[in-house]
């Protein structure tokens, strides 16, 4: 299947038959041709956001709720630099995204032309890889190679630089077939033994715990399916990362909660005094290992991951398993099943007393109010009014994502979009807008904060242009809360800048965008309230007046292990806790 | 007590030295890809060499020497494996590999110092076995290719007698015996 026609034709083709039907962009002069290739076919819809970094980030909430790679255009220079946070955002949380830029006419490179940048040079260290197109016969082999790059193996985000008078020049265009890469093959399948020596280390434990992460989600729901016949066979504990949420349901008696700083004390005291741990697609990121050398010291540990780069970075383990997070499961499966113990049930026992005995300090309590909404209590409300509906939360980043993360129970996954790894403030509403358009029947809330939201705020205007219903929660407690929070613990209370001043009216803000605004700030109206946001058919600014000083526990502070955590029934001060070491780090 | 968040180490650790072979597409930007990983992640670079070694297949050899601990060699050989456009990463320090380098070292007469020095010069290229690849009245351009190590020896000791310029190439490296890569 050849053709002959202009590269900004092959670069919607290639979209075509890559089966993109939805694109995230901004127009400009260095991306024109495409723009007029776009605007001659009907079969990719072209959503246009309102800076490219909302591209990026709707791009991966569509990605992230639909399993599919999501799609960026935008032009040479600002348009590309623009892009670059929600790249890193992409590869530093695995999510396939193929983002093509604009770039100035070959013979302007180099030149500092109007709108150039070098953008290949600057996206190369926040892209899994990237590549400038020089010559016509290259483009349509590398947009295919692109998108076998960005969804295969580890997943991340590829970018593809085309100057102008490429997109205007004429070639043959090929179809995608078969992708073989010349260099880059991602290993999927795990090795049988090291697969067998880890059923065989489960098959021995007193006090296994399961440690799930983001990897089980981008292996596909098959894999989430297999994860949860496994822990039932055992009948292991399990706790996930903040982007496994979902691969196990929390309504189930086996889960813990989430793990890590701000996770549950069951969660990580029986990550510090299990025998075995299974790490199936989760990284040992710092904010789940806490202080390293104090980290889980009795267990041996299996880790899976299809990044050969991750297994033993930071925290060295006994069998490393290198492959799809999905295939890996379904072989232990198999080889579980075959040499389970009945005898092994028993043997557990005493591991899941002292987890209930944990799980019955409560951690995720809080001291109620009558007369001011507590924030926990919000997305407990929003939690229990939206449960029974085909629902997807996307956050923004602070002391919410961790509420959320803690009170909203997820028992699917694809329905929690956050930004783990990078932290992106931001990421919640233009993430919320890519979800709403994979799912259009799905109720998709973006849990946030005032300090946050206001960073791509003007994303509703994405919003009420393509009457996306997303429901803005925002929990405003007039601070940027997780730094106000560690300013309290760490640096005397001394509230430098983090203080939201001169907010918006958001009511009013909701209503120039043509969206609907509520407020509410009486905990015996929020769930009226809710059900008025959730009931209405367009998008709503939903403005949450929440206790202003509330502080999201348990924590493990800094410089602390596991078995060191906060919880919420603390009476003495928190900052004494934390020495002049801790203070140093993040 | 280590009450750091981060990754510390809590013990010394041996520092080594690791000779990697790195076999890459010779695509524009690949060494900025390979050099920016190692600047990113903050690892060292002791030398690094690229040529394009065959042609119709568009292949590039790397040859890095770098050091660390043992964790963070490890690190490096797959953080280099896994940037797309590398076929393979070969450990070579573990191969008991050849490593040569080429060094172009220019000494001159310096002040009062004549004959003595001149002729004490010659004999160390002749003992090193280096070339002498120019010469005027008052200077000599020595060539040399060898280990590391003969060519640091060689150039300390012309340092003595009047260096005044050195180019080196870096290493290249190629496992023994018959096996290819």
């Amino acid at each position: 299947m050849t053709e002959t026609m202009t590269g900004a034709e092959m670069v919607v083709r290639a979209m075509q038959d890559h089966d993109v039907d939805t694109l995230f962009g901004y127009p400009g002069g260095a991306v024109l041709p495409i723009y007029d290739a776009l605007f001659q076919q009907n079969s990719v819809q072209h959503i246009l956001v309102r800076h490219e970094q909302g591209a990026v980030h709707s791009a991966e909430g569509y990605a992230r709720s639909s399993g599919k790679v999501g799609v960026v255009l935008v032009t040479s220079g600002p348009g590309a630099t623009n892009a670059v946070t929600g790249l890193t955002d992409a590869l530093m949380d695995s999510i396939p995204i193929v983002c093509f830029t604009g770039q100035v006419p070959t013979h302007l490179i180099g030149s500092d032309a109007f709108q150039e940048c070098d953008t290949v040079g600057i996206t190369r260290h926040c892209t899994k890889h990237n590549y400038l197109v020089k010559r016509i016969e290259d483009l349509p082999r590398i947009i295919h190679e692109a998108f076998y790059v960005a969804r295969s193996g580890r997943p991340g985000p590829v970018v593809i630089d085309i100057p102008k008078d490429i997109q205007f020049q004429r070639g043959t265009y090929t179809g995608p077939g078969e992708v073989q890469h010349k260099s880059y093959r991602p290993k999927m399948e795990g090795d049988r033994r090291a697969i067998e020596r880890a059923v065989d280390l489960m098959l021995k434990a007193k006090r296994p715990v399961f440690y799930t992460g983001g990897g089980v989600i981008n292996a596909g729901p098959e894999a989430s399916k297999t994860l949860r016949e496994l822990v039932r066979l055992t009948g292991f504990p399990v706790t996930s990362t903040l982007m496994g949420l979902g691969a196990y349901p929390a309504n189930d008696p086996l889960w813990l909660g989430m793990l890590g700083m701000h996770g549950t004390y069951e969660a990580n005291l029986a990550m510090h005094g299990c025998d075995v741990m299974i790490n199936i697609g989760a990284r040992f990121d710092d904010r789940i290992t806490g202080r390293l050398d104090a980290f889980s010291p009795g267990s041996r540990k299996i880790h899976v991951d299809i990044d050969p780069s991750s297994i033993n970075k930071n925290v060295k383990v006994e069998v490393g398993i290198i492959g799809d997070a999905g295939n890996v499961l379904k072989e232990m499966l198999e080889i579980f099943k075959a040499k389970k113990r009945a005898e092994q049930a028993e043997e557990i026992r005493p591991w899941w007393k002292e987890i209930n005995s944990w799980r019955a300090r409560n951690s995720l309590s809080y001291q109620r109010s009558k007369d001011v909404i507590k924030p926990q209590y919000a997305v407990e409300r929003l939690y229990a009014l939206t449960k029974n509906r085909k629902t997807y939360v996307t956050t923004e980043v602070g002391q919410h994502q961790m509420w959320a993360a803690q009170h909203f129970h997820f028992d699917e996954p694809n329905r929690w979009m956050t930004s783990g790894g990078l932290g992106t403030m931001g990421y919640g509403l233009p993430a919320a807008i890519g979800v709403q358009l994979a799912h259009p029947d799905a109720l998709v809330i973006d849990i946030a904060g005032e300090a946050s939201i206001l960073m791509n705020m003007q994303e509703m205007s994405t919003a009420a242009q393509y009457r996306l219903p997303v429901k803005i929660f925002i929990l405003n407690n007039e601070y940027m809360g997780m730094v106000r929070q560690w300013q309290e613990l760490l640096h005397g209370g001394r509230y430098s800048e983090s203080y939201s001043s001169a907010l918006p009216d958001f009511v009013k803000l909701a209503e120039a965008y043509h969206a609907k605004g509520i407020r509410c700030g009486d905990p015996a109206e929020l769930d009226a309230a809710i059900h008025d946001m959730i009931d209405y058919p367009g998008p709503v600014i939903f403005d949450c007046l929440v206790a202003k000083e509330e502080n999201c526990l348990p924590m493990i502070p800094s410089g602390k292990a596991h078995n060191e955590m906060i919880l919420p029934d603390f009476a003495g001060e928190i900052g004494d806790i934390i020495d002049s070491k801790g203070k140093q780090l993040v | 007590m280590n009450t750091t968040h981060y990754p510390t180490l809590t013990t010394q650790q041996i520092i080594e030295k690791r000779t990697f072979c790195v076999l890459v597409d010779n695509e524009p930007g690949v060494l900025a890809r390979i050099a920016g990983m190692f600047s990113g992640r903050g690892y060292n670079i002791e030398s690094l060499t690229v040529s394009e070694t065959e042609h119709e297949k568009h292949l590039s050899r790397i040859t890095i020497v770098t050091s660390g601990t043992a964790n963070v060699l490890n690190q490096i050989e797959a953080q280099l494996d896994r940037l797309v456009p590398v076929h393979k990463v070969v450990n070579l320090t573990s191969k008991a590999a050849i490593e040569r380098e080429l060094a172009l070292v220019k000494v001159a007469q310096q002040g009062e110092t004549k004959g003595e020095h001149r002729m004490e010069a010659l004999r160390l290229a002749a003992a090193f076995g280096a070339k002498t690849v120019d010469a005027t009245l008052t200077s000599f351009i020595f060539e040399l290719a060898g280990p590391s190590d003969d060519v640091e020896r060689f150039i300390n000791l012309m340092a003595a007698i009047g260096l005044v310029e050195v180019s080196r190439t870096g290493v290249a490296a190629i496992a023994r015996g018959a096996e290819g890569l």
